[in-house]
């Protein structure tokens, strides 16, 4: 069969994401690569300080990477109880016409955008933070924490709901001819039967997370220190990418220091990625 | 004890959604009481006045729908066209796989990251400097693998009977392509391209460095102009300026505003897919 000029270009057109994605990469590379030659990659990576404007300058993203983890990790604690909670409920208990209450609502939250979250982190969670736990300043890790694992709630909710609703109805059988209890037969059999669905679902969870920017901007609190308390204020990668791109010189050390630290984020939601499209092509299988 | 124990989950079950429900409940009806204080016609259609501290936030609402349907320019035929490839004429093999990956990847990119990639490359490379041409293509590059999800979902769901019928006819594959499948998956399509504006409309991170700025007294004249942004506006009324009793309430209504636009938008996605579900028949 002969094809026209514009079937000839499709899998060019379909390429694209990957050009883009192999751009990204070597923006980063280029760009951020060249702090290596101020300091060691060890140090880099693994000093304490963070002091791009000092003389002479300390470029240690270490309580970066520690900021981002911490707000990550109590982010996803928050928003795994509540997402599958969710998630099963939705599945499990609601019926027709309560899912078609839910699902839209789920699907809203997620439409909410960062900024939003972030502002409403600012005005309303902040000084109730603030008042509650009698502290200096509410835009802490805590603050952060709470607005982020709220906002990847949709996201996990939405896709653990996906896998738990694609367990078939045999299993469900099967428990209960066993004599088990409906909440015997969820946690038992239907769970487990999802779980890798679910593991997929919290690593997605876990990237939007790490990646996300404005709200942390905004509510993290900004200070550069190692965290060592949850309601100290932070500031993850993002957010110092985000702050100080306007003020570094272009070419200067802080430049190519902030498209490294881009470089770091990069290279660990790649690793996230992959391991979701690990996981799911073995679940294909 | 069993009977027990399922009530308490049960009870837990319902807690959690209790909870998410009461967040965003509380996050909409906060923002709507505090917002609608500002909001009016006047505020939607003046220029910001004394540095930001009165005044509306037309040239922001502008600068949004501006970006936004630049992104959706870019990314929609492109997204379409591999969705097309993807669906109907790959074959499987190692392009395919690598480009799903990429595909993937691509979409889990942190939004400040392509921030960086629009500012290395648009803004200065290509030297289009900060201005909405930067901002819509990097927009556009982001929102690429929804829009490819949802079209090839919206493809996939068009029954095969319809594909052999049109070949039966003596159809070639492109004029299938054009005349049965994509007017067939188009309400799907759609559904993903307004959800994808609804998207780029909120984002604020890849046009920190790409097309906004934060005052501006004149409408944009070409693609080429820095613009005033939603989102950014926003943030830039909480963290910059220096009369924060003035700024809030500012804030306040942008947020509103910014809110009302997402939600209407997501909105009248949802309802275009349920019309289309109602209305089919295979």
């Amino acid at each position: 069969m002969k094809k026209n000029f514009i079937e000839k270009l499709l899998p060019i057109f379909a390429s694209l994401s990957c050009l883009f994605l192999f751009g990204i990469i070597l923006t980063l590379f280029i760009e951020g690569l060249p702090i290596f030659k101020t300091v060691g990659f060890f140090e880099f990576i693994f000093s304490k300080s963070w002091h791009p404007t000092y003389e002479p300058p300390e470029f240690g993203i270490l309580p970066l990477i520690l900021s981002s983890l911490w707000v990550t990790v109590f982010a996803l604690v928050i928003a795994i109880p509540l997402s599958l909670g969710s998630a099963i409920y939705i599945s499990e208990l609601a019926s027709p016409r309560m899912k078609e209450i839910l699902k839209p609502i789920i699907e809203l939250l997620a439409g909410i955008p960062s900024v939003v979250y972030g502002f409403f982190g600012m005005v309303f969670l902040a000084p109730l933070v603030q008042k509650i736990f009698n502290l200096p300043t509410g835009l802490t890790c805590f603050t952060a924490s709470v607005i982020l694992g709220i906002m990847v709630v949709p996201t996990i909710t939405s896709l653990a709901e996906d896998a738990i609703s694609a367990i078939s109805k045999d299993t469900r059988e099967a428990s209960f001819a066993l004599g088990a209890t409906k909440w015997e037969t969820i946690t038992r059999a239907v769970v487990p039967a999802a779980s890798s669905g679910i593991v997929t679902a919290i690593i997605l969870g876990m990237g939007r997370a790490a990646g996300e920017t404005m709200t942390v901007l905004m509510v993290a609190g900004g200070a550069t220190m190692i965290p060592k308390s949850l309601f100290q204020p932070v500031r993850p990668m993002t957010a110092t990418i985000a702050a100080e791109m306007g003020e570094a010189p272009m070419g200067s050390a802080h430049y190519h220091a902030l498209f490294a630290i881009a470089l770091v984020l990069f290279f660990l939601t790649l690793i996230l990625n992959l391991l979701v499209d690990w996981l799911s092509s073995r679940r294909k299988r | 004890m069993r009977k027990f124990k399922q009530k308490f989950g049960f009870t837990l079950l319902r807690i959690s959604v209790a909870i998410v429900f009461l967040s965003l409940l509380s996050l909409v009806v906060f923002i709507c009481l505090k917002g609608f204080k500002v909001l009016n016609l006047s505020f939607l259609l003046e220029f910001p006045r004394r540095g930001m501290t009165k005044g509306g936030i037309f040239p922001a609402i502008v600068g949004t729908f501006l970006l936004s349907t630049g992104a959706i320019l870019f990314a929609l035929p492109l997204g379409i066209l591999a969705a097309i490839y993807l669906k109907e004429y790959a074959k499987g093999g190692k392009l395919v796989r690598m480009i799903r990956i990429g595909i993937n990847n691509l979409a889990g990119v942190p939004s400040v990251v392509f921030g960086l990639f629009g500012l290395t490359i648009f803004v200065k490379l290509l030297g289009f400097g900060v201005s909405i041409l930067s901002g819509s293509l990097t927009l556009g590059i982001l929102i690429l693998p929804m829009i490819i999800r949802t079209s090839e979902e919206a493809i996939s769901s068009v029954p095969s009977s319809f594909k052999e019928a049109s070949f039966a006819l003596g159809a070639t594959k492109w004029q299938t392509m054009r005349k049965v499948i994509l007017p067939t998956a188009l309400p799907g399509i759609l559904t993903g391209a307004i959800l994808s504006i609804g998207r780029a409309a909120g984002e604020t991170a890849p046009i920190l460095f790409t097309a906004a700025t934060f005052y501006t007294r004149h409408l944009p004249k070409s693609v080429f102009d820095e613009i005033m942004v939603l989102p950014y506006h926003i943030y830039a009324l909480m963290t910059e300026g220096t009369k924060p009793e003035l700024q809030v309430p500012i804030a306040y209504g942008t947020a509103l505003v910014l809110l009302l636009l997402v939600f209407i938008i997501n909105f009248v996605a949802i309802i275009i897919r349920a019309r289309a579900r109602r209305k089919r028949k295979w």
